[in-house]
């Protein structure tokens, strides 16, 4: 928490000053990855022109649905993929040529990929083998790595007799035994159930804190990124689209993707009116309302977000807000009241609120906010994108 | 309970017997009857004049342990072994290939093996004996480029009965092989690299002791064959490498002996079931033999 803080202090400051002085491990710079087609025409741009910094003991998580190139990203640094053009490098070293027995990282896959016919000592005894570690020592390693990971007693036993929570345990040790820089996972808790995948969550935190090891974490599970995160990369097609820790993301969402990928959020999209100091009128479909904002001119394109649990409603019109709906549904999802509200154009609204606040079923409301809680939005970048893949198609 | 099973017996025999029934009738017919003849018959001997005398007899296996014929059961054994080997070594980098090709490449190289395979094994034999002989394209070529003065013999050797069987028994090492080694986890290889291990390490740790299975299906499906193959040491051998194949088609076609070809016979089934039996144990499984 108190990290937290400090660093949201620091974002204030400015981002990058306090971002020199910790040490890089890793380094991505304009690297892209383009797929040929089996037969040679065509191509699959999964990774374009990522930037990104991973630093000294940092949890980072790449975020983004199946498809966004997050764990193409991922294989890249382990070096199971080779970036067709930009450079990485870990720990200030240029990884381009160098194999995967050759990089000071190592992976956990999310099918664990333990090797079947060898015991839990074997699998996580496996990389200090492979270095040619004296076997007294290895056995000593093994049985403090298994004990980290409290499967102590489970040497002898085989892959195929254990639970999907211990494979991910024995995944887990083996990968931290050789001690890398950087520690890669690949959606790692994908395959467990809920509640072991909680109680994970916070045992992968705690050895990382303990460990003091990089992290970077690939999901598409955005709460388990807000958990565990000290800042998330945020990537849509292949974009990335936003970087931040977990409050910045969800305070402070810089594309209309990250806005509704990280939480549940209501969009208005719509065009500048006017301007007039910092108060900027516009006008949606639906009507139009006023925000607090600045470097905006009329004409331009924007898009407000506001969160289900800011919206607020009311029975009299508000000023600086026409935006009226009539009341849909009303669900109670614990002590939450989800409702939903349409628009004129067809829009619906989700506002939550605390339970007992029903509305009148298909009651008129006049729905607004407080300025602080409007986000917006200049999504020009995903337009620029979307023009230029729309010019090589 | 008694009406309830038989009502059971009823709905579940008739379709049992139209549909199982036909093939059940092959089978009795044209394996079981001849095999328990076989058997009968090994008991059996002959008199002066070459009829049967049904009469219990041990000698025909007593005549087994001429030493003649353990010489040509330990040089059968020997040339089956080195079969074997020969087929694993050339054949597990080709299987690898096949599996971990992606492309069209891969449908090439996979009807490169299977293609011969649908070609009769005696045409293709004969094959080799217009290659390898005295005055055959490999000699004439090494002439040729006066390399050789005089031909070399390849042909009636044990090597030429050898490089025979390989060459027939190729496909039944490749396409265990070939399947065993596609089904490996490519994770499992990634995982090894990650961990540290060259490519060396990583086939003799990760990739050999994965695919064993189609290792051992694949020795079974050339050693056993390799046996019997009679015809391959008759054409490139010459005589000079007989297996137990070439024995009992002697005793049956040649010396008219049926009682002592049927006892051969029936010690080639039982080293036969033996080995299966070994495979077996060994943790193989029985669906990758296609029997």
């Amino acid at each position: 928490m108190k990290r937290a803080k400090k660093r949201f202090e620091a974002n204030k400051l400015g981002v990058m000053s306090v971002e020199e002085t910790r040490k890089k491990m890793v380094e991505m710079i304009g690297v892209n990855k383009i797929y040929a087609d089996h037969d040679g025409h065509g191509s699959n741009h999964v990774v374009k022109d990522l930037n990104l910094s991973v630093y000294e003991g940092e949890f980072l998580t790449l975020l983004g649905s199946s498809g966004c190139g997050k764990t193409t990203t991922l294989r890249m640094v382990a070096g199971f993929e080779e970036a067709t053009s930009g450079t990485i490098h870990v720990e200030g070293e240029s990884v381009g040529s160098k194999e995967p027995f050759e990089r000071d990282v190592n992976t956990v896959f999310q099918s664990y990929a333990l090797f079947p016919h060898m015991t839990v000592h074997d699998n996580v005894a496996y990389g200090l083998k492979m270095k040619k570690v004296k076997k007294p020592e290895i056995k000593k390693r093994v049985e403090e790595m298994l004990e980290l990971v409290q499967l102590g007693g489970f040497e002898k036993r085989y892959p195929s007799q254990l639970s999907g929570g211990q494979k991910q345990r024995v995944a887990i040790a083996r990968a931290l035994i050789n001690q890398p820089k950087v520690l890669l996972l690949d959606e790692p808790l994908g395959a467990l159930d809920l509640k072991l995948r909680k109680q994970m969550q916070i045992e992968l935190k705690r050895l990382q804190k303990k460990l003091n090891i990089t992290f970077i974490y690939v999901t598409h599970d955005q709460e388990e990124a807000l958990i565990m995160s000290d800042r998330i990369a945020i990537m849509d097609s292949g974009v990335l689209q936003q970087v931040g820790d977990p409050t910045d993301i969800y305070e402070n969402p810089k594309t209309k993707f990250v806005a509704t990928f990280i939480g549940e959020t209501n969009l208005f999209e719509g065009s500048v009116a006017e301007v007039s100091g910092d108060a900027i009128g516009i006008t949606v479909e639906s009507g139009g309302f006023t925000v607090k904002g600045a470097n905006f001119a009329a004409g331009e394109l924007i898009t407000v977000s506001v969160q289900p649990e800011k919206m607020l409603y009311s029975a009299t019109p508000v000023p600086g807000f026409a935006l009226q709906g009539l009341v849909k549904d009303q669900v109670y999802v614990g002590s939450i009241l989800k409702t939903i509200v349409v628009l004129s154009d067809g829009q619906e609204v989700k506002i939550e609120r605390l339970a007992g606040q029903e509305l009148p079923k298909n009651g008129l409301v006049y729905l607004f906010w407080n300025d602080a809680d409007a986000k917006l939005i200049r999504d020009m970048d995903s337009v620029v994108y979307e023009a230029a893949e729309n010019v090589t198609l | 309970m008694e009406k309830h099973s038989r009502h059971q017996f009823r709905s579940n025999t008739l379709p049992a017997l139209g549909t199982v029934g036909p093939v059940g009738i092959v089978l009795l017919g044209l394996v079981a009857v001849p095999l328990i003849y076989v058997g009968v018959m090994s008991f059996c001997s002959l008199d002066q004049y070459g009829n049967y005398i049904y009469q219990f007899t041990f000698d025909n296996y007593k005549n087994l342990l001429n030493p003649s014929y353990i010489q040509i059961y330990v040089q059968s054994l020997l040339i089956a072994l080195a079969t074997t080997i020969i087929c694993i070594v050339l054949g597990y980098p080709f299987a690898y290939l096949i599996a971990r090709t992606e492309s069209k490449r891969k449908n090439l190289l996979y009807m490169l093996v299977i293609i011969p395979f649908w070609t009769n094994s005696l045409i293709r034999i004969y094959g080799w004996r217009t290659f390898l002989g005295d005055t055959g394209w490999l000699n004439s070529l090494l002439r040729g480029f006066g390399i050789i003065d005089a031909p070399i013999e390849f042909m009636y050797t044990r090597g030429a009965t050898i490089l025979g069987m390989v060459y027939c028994l190729f496909p039944f090492m490749i396409l265990p092989l070939y399947s065993a080694i596609e089904k490996l986890d490519k994770n499992l290889l990634e995982a090894s690299a990650d961990l540290g291990a060259k490519g060396r390490k990583t086939l003799l740790n990760i990739t050999i002791p994965l695919t064993k299975g189609g290792i051992f299906s694949g020795s079974i499906m050339v050693f056993i064959p390799c046996l019997g193959y009679f015809f391959v040491s008759d054409i490139l051998g010459g005589g000079n490498s007989d297996v137990i194949g070439n024995l009992i088609q002697r005793q049956f076609q040649k010396a008219n002996n049926w009682p002592l070809g049927a006892a051969i016979s029936i010690i080639l089934i039982l080293i036969t079931l033996v080995l299966v039996k070994a495979y077996q144990k060994a943790g193989g499984d029985m669906d990758s033999l296609g029997v």
